[in-house]
């Protein structure tokens, strides 16, 4: 009876403002997504991302109802003040010159940097034990963060959510650029997610495919964001980003081709049932300038096209809560074939043995009219032997000269050679160690031998007169014995 | 006459007949309390699980520690109770041939390193203070919970340690030393502090029965892989990683836990058992003189694993509701709607502010320590030499 009363002055507080219900407005929502690049070098970029949004004022530390955001991330906003969290583990370097710009930055380690709000009065303290705390949830060594290296940025960094006003005191900034990461940090990131590793884009992480990349970078980010159009009020944003570059030649055999399960050894089944977003986007620009085309499997059932980092790129989307996508087959692998034209290309390649016979490299390549090709053979040097050196090896070694064939009519032409200076050893060394060894064997050694096989007489001064000297000097003079 | 006789012989039998009924339970009641009696008295299990080592030629310590790590989850030890010390990353080496796996046998038949490994202590971390700390429960106030062994006095605590040894002390990474001694000290701060009930000290390294040699604390079992003057042995090499994957000893005893699942009565005279000379080439040795009860009746699990007492009980239970929680949830939301004016993203480069706003002036603070020292010998020293009368120049 007394839990009956204020259960009915709910329902009719309820059914006051409008009556609408509870239960029907979800506080949070998950989107997920991935975008599979392939990249000018004919590697694969794979970016996920995971977007849960929560409309709730965290500041007041009563919350107790989590849901889909996590409540470990949860708890460090509402305790340590927070107003912005940044938080990447990469391994590896983005190498813009071969793969275009990334997405997503983050520098090689663990980069961590948070926005404190203005009500915190001890900042560095705060700083402090927040990086510990995030040491114990990402299996980190983020405790390594002190005053040794932590900034406070006074210009760059500005808040990427909501900010009325940027105090740049209430920043701390740090760098650990020996993070290794590895499992035990992927295990944490993934348990944040509100379908773990059991369905949705997530099915997809499996360490041992996304550790033999030659990029792989995961992040964590909170800010507040707007929760309408009018921006009256705050949500929480927590994306979790992962980036990998998977390299060619080691998960497709040389080739471009290349299929979901190719890369993370699993295919997609079902949605996350707690997402209201599942989608994945393929790039389907065409590379117009080797002339090739691709197909994709499945076929595309809507395309998206758009300028995305200053070139117009064209997407196909899979929604994997469309249920036509999954219900046609029990997974979705989507594969991706290039088809190129017939191969007028021809490559032999010999290398080299050391001491035995040279590199051969022939390549027959058709070179663009009114254009400069470079072609560039990476060598290395290798130490010779001393009796190998010619009696002069400072004036350089010769690498013998390329030969090129040519087009309408057969023309041959050779290159210069070129003249390569190496370090040359100092072929006096041998010389002046063997000087100085007879020396110190001769100086040291001699004196102890003397030392111990010579036996030594004391002399008696001579006494005797004027004529047994005269006679002594003749007689010495002679080399006779003397008196 | 006959009535009494007959009441009497008729209470005599009743008598007798009571009697045989008490005896029986009671002496089935001593057999329960016979084996209550053998039975270890612990609540929850830990496990300290320590690697030394660091370098890739050292690959083999990290897989024994993975080894041990592995088969405690198995049998059921959650990660929460679990600190696990890895001086040095493997996995992820650049030098490894297959990202993200540290296999135990060769032909990569199993990979130790799992897909939900937790590391609480990894890399610089692992250092001779740190351990210590661990096991003693002195740590800073701000260390996270997964990194303390928040042990008591009903835990059965694990502890494994593998790398490099000698006569009386462990490596750890090639820069400090732990001695039997410390050990021996950290382990009796243990017993005063009830931080654990009994405890299994297993230590797999070069003369490593010199390690658990200073032990002189109750309830202790200790298991060495080596005695003091032998060699631990590492088992075969994996020629295509390049390097030897397990030791001996530890590869045994993971081939025996391999048997072991959370229901089985395997005892730990089975275990001293495990790596006899024809195998391991070393002798491996324990002791078991601290420790109270026998070793046949000690279980693999109750180190091992994570075997709790269920007791079944068959009385309901009401559970109240509170209602307060469901008011002020709702009260959260009426609330939400106070900011009326519009907030807005912040620039990311505003460079006409930029340039015109002034660095901050750093506190000033007073001098102090040497350069305090200073001034006021100097000051002194003028002062004794010229007199006071001339301080009015000054002033």
């Amino acid at each position: 009876m007394a839990a009956a009363i204020p259960l009915s002055l709910l329902v009719l507080l309820l059914l006051g403002p409008g009556g609408w219900c509870l239960a029907e407005h979800p506080r949070d929502s998950l989107r997920e997504e991935l975008v599979i690049t392939p990249l000018p070098s004919g590697d694969v970029a794979a970016t996920f991302q995971f977007r849960t949004r929560w409309d709730s004022e965290l500041q007041r530390e009563g919350v107790s109802h989590y849901r889909l955001f996590p409540k470990a991330l949860g708890q460090l906003i509402s305790k340590y003040s927070l107003r912005e969290l940044h938080l990447s583990f990469t391994q590896g370097f983005w190498r813009t010159r071969y793969w275009g710009p990334p997405f997503l930055q983050a520098p090689s380690g663990a980069e961590l940097w948070v926005w404190f709000q203005d009500t915190v009065t001890d900042v560095d303290k705060s700083w402090k034990e927040l990086s510990n705390v995030l040491s114990g949830i990402f299996c980190a060594s983020l405790n390594f963060i002190d005053s040794t290296n932590t900034v406070t940025p006074t210009a760059s960094f500005k808040p990427l959510g909501l900010a009325n006003d940027t105090d740049h005191y209430f920043l701390r900034y740090a760098v650990l650029p020996r993070e290794v990461v590895c499992t035990e940090n992927l295990t944490p990131w993934k348990k944040l997610l509100p379908c773990s590793s059991k369905a949705g884009l997530s099915v997809l992480l499996k360490a041992d495919r996304l550790f033999h990349t030659s990029y792989h970078s995961q992040a964590v980010h909170i800010r507040p964001v707007c929760r309408n159009a009018r921006c009256t009020s705050i949500s929480w944003e927590l994306r979790q980003t992962l980036s990998v570059v998977f390299d060619a030649f080691i998960t497709g055999q040389g080739k471009k081709d290349w299929s979901l399960f190719r890369m993370f050894s699993r295919t997609l089944t079902e949605p996350c049932p707690l997402a209201s977003e599942s989608r994945v986007y393929v790039d389907i620009t065409n590379y117009n300038q080797d002339n090739e085309t691709l197909e994709v499997h499945p076929s595309p059932t809507t395309t998206y096209q758009d300028v995305i980092l200053g070139t117009r790129k064209t997407y196909a989307i899979y929604d994997l809560l469309d249920s036509a996508m999954i219900n046609n087959s029990r997974n979705l692998n989507i594969q991706l074939k290039w088809k190129r034209p017939p191969e007028n290309g021809y490559i032999h390649y010999q290398p080299a043995q050391d001491r035995l016979q040279p590199h051969l490299l022939e390549m027959l390549i058709q070179l663009p009219a009114n254009s400069v090709t470079k072609v560039s053979i990476q060598f290395e040097r290798a130490l010779l032997k001393w009796t190998e050196y010619t009696p002069d090896p400072n004036h350089g070694f010769y690498v013998r000269f390329p030969v090129s064939d040519g087009s309408n009519y057969f023309v041959r032409l050779y290159t210069e050679p070129l003249l390569v200076n190496l370090p040359t050893p100092d072929f006096s060394m041998p010389y002046n160690v063997i000087c100085l060894t007879c020396t110190v064997v001769a100086v040291c050694y001699g004196s102890f031998y003397n030392l111990l096989t010579r036996t030594f007489h004391i002399e008696e001064p001579r006494t005797g007169g004027l004529a047994k000297r005269l006679a002594n000097l003749i007689r010495r003079a002679r080399g006779v014995p003397l008196l | 006459m006959a009535v009494t006789d007959s009441l009497s012989r008729a209470a005599s039998t009743l008598a007798a007949v009571l009697l045989l009924s008490f005896g029986s339970v009671a002496a089935s009641h001593i057999e329960d309390q016979a084996e209550q009696f053998f039975r270890s008295g612990h609540t929850n299990n830990w496990a300290v699980l320590v690697c030394t080592s660091r370098f890739w030629f050292n690959y083999r310590h990290v897989a024994n520690t993975l080894s041990v790590y592995r088969s405690v989850k198995r049998l059921g030890i959650p990660d929460s109770h679990i600190v696990l010390m890895l001086a040095d990353d493997m996995a992820c080496n650049p030098r490894n041939p297959k990202p993200a796996t540290v296999f135990s046998h060769k032909n990569m038949e199993l990979n130790v390193y799992g897909d939900d490994v937790e590391v609480d202590y990894r890399s610089y971390e692992v250092t001779v203070e740190n351990f210590l700390r661990v096991l003693t429960g002195r740590i800073p106030p701000s260390t996270p919970r997964s990194k303390r062994l928040l042990s008591d006095d009903r835990s059965n605590i694990l502890i494994y340690m593998t790398g490099h040894g000698g006569n009386g002390f462990l490596k750890f990474q090639d820069s400090e030393e732990i001695t039997n001694i410390e050990l021996a000290d950290a382990f009796e701060q243990m017993w005063q502090k009830r931080r654990y009930n009994e405890l299994l000290f297993i230590i797999d390294t070069c003369q490593g029965a010199s390690m658990y040699e200073r032990f002189y604390s109750p309830n202790i079992m200790a298991l060495a892989s080596s005695q003091v003057g032998e060699d631990s042995l590492s088992h075969q090499p994996d020629p295509a990683i390049g390097v030897h994957l397990m030791d001996r000893y530890t590869f045994y005893v993971l081939e025996f836990l391999e048997e072991i699942n959370p229901a089985s009565q395997t005892n730990m005279n089975d275990l001293f058992q495990v790596c006899p000379k024809s195998l391991c080439v070393s002798t491996p040795g324990h002791r078991t003189d601290l420790f109270q009860r026998d070793p046949k009746n000690v279980l693999i699990t109750d180190f091992f694993g994570s075997v709790r007492k269920v007791e079944i009980t068959t009385e309901t239970i009401k559970l109240q509701q509170d209602s307060e929680i469901m008011e002020s949830s709702y009260k959260e939301d009426q609330m939400d709607e106070e900011l009326m004016e519009p907030l807005k993203y912040a620039e990311q480069l505003p460079v006409a502010q930029i340039i015109h706003q002034k660095p901050k002036l750093k506190d000033w603070h007073p001098p102090g320590g040497f350069i305090l020292g200073l001034w006021a010998l100097i000051i002194m020293v003028f002062f004794k030499t010229y007199g006071i009368k001339h301080m009015k120049f000054i002033f």
